[in-house]
């Protein structure tokens, strides 16, 4: 099954790519933005079924390979 | 005095590397990051490059190849172990020196000449130096050192800062740090002093007529320090 996996960075981490994307979209005229970070989103489909052992799986490759936490948190959905 | 380079896939200062440890009489050995052993060596080193060509994080899928395993057994049973640059990355990613290097402030890649002042010589890469003010290279994308609060404190507690950003005369100031990196931190130890990452690259200036001769006191002074 698939599952999804969307990693961000912590509250006080500097994100200059997000600072960037930010000023852009406001000299297009998007005007009313607060602010924009930018993460990474994972779509991965392992063998498993159980939605619950198959998200455990992709919780462990996050904490171990796909989000360092010292800077980045993560979030797991089922997608399919 | 033995050591090893390690190459991963998008390495590329191995052999500057090479050329360096060779030069102040190491007798260095090549090894290839799918091996499984590492050579006896005093002295092990993660060189510069862009190992995986940087995919998802700086350094994240050099710190899990092969050879790695034995680089962190190596490195916690006493083993002095360097990472320079992309080396760093790998390090912070293995865990065995604390924090993470993110992306510059300025989203620039910053290729220059930096004055770098020694925080601590109370370990084996600093001690008996002479001098406390170098000038190295630096070049890299992703070199602004964070850790949390906690970290900070407890890396400055236990003296692991190694090396600062600095003018010449060595003030260490917001208007000398490249990078954004927190304190002007360019390079960390571990906490019992014998893993040591940093951004600037002594192994460019081992050379006077190419660049400068900083980098040559540097490595006379580790390798008599193992001695």
């Amino acid at each position: 099954m698939k599952i999804s996996a969307i990693i961000t960075l912590k509250k006080d981490v500097l994100d200059p790519q997000g600072k960037v994307i930010h000023q852009t979209l406001d000299g297009m005229g998007f005007k009313d933005i607060n602010e924009v970070r930018q993460g990474k989103y994972f779509e991965i489909d392992v063998e498993e079924n159980d939605p619950k052992k198959a998200k455990g799986i992709v919780e462990d490759m996050c904490k171990k390979l796909l989000a360092n936490l010292v800077i980045e948190n993560y979030k797991i959905i089922e997608t399919q | 005095m033995k050591s090893s380079v390690i190459t991963f896939p998008g390495s590329n200062c191995d052999r500057d590397m090479d050329v360096a440890l060779k030069k102040f009489g190491f007798k260095n050995k090549m090894v290839w990051h799918d091996d499984n052993e590492l050579p006896k060596s005093d002295l092990v080193v993660l060189p510069g490059g862009f190992s995986y060509g940087d995919y998802l994080r700086c350094g994240s899928m050099a710190s899990k190849s092969k050879i790695m395993h034995s680089v962190i057994n190596f490195a916690k049973s006493g083993g002095l172990v360097v990472g320079i640059c992309n080396g760093f990355q790998i390090l912070v990613e293995t865990g065995l020196l604390p924090g993470v290097l993110l992306r510059n402030k300025y989203l620039e890649f910053i290729c220059k000449n930096v004055f770098i002042k020694v925080g601590h010589k109370e370990n084996p890469f600093f001690k008996n130096l002479e001098k406390n003010i170098f000038e190295f290279h630096i070049a890299h994308n992703e070199g602004n050192f964070f850790c949390t609060k906690d970290q900070l404190k407890e890396i400055e507690d236990n003296k692991q800062i190694a090396i600062y950003y600095c003018d010449k005369e060595g003030h260490i100031d917001e208007q000398f740090n490249p990078n954004g990196s927190i304190k002007n931190i360019a390079g960390i130890l571990n906490k019992e002093k014998n893993v040591l990452g940093m951004m600037p690259h002594p192994e460019r200036m081992i050379d006077q007529s190419l660049s400068g001769e900083d980098g040559s006191l540097f490595f006379k002074n580790l390798i008599n320090n193992i001695k």
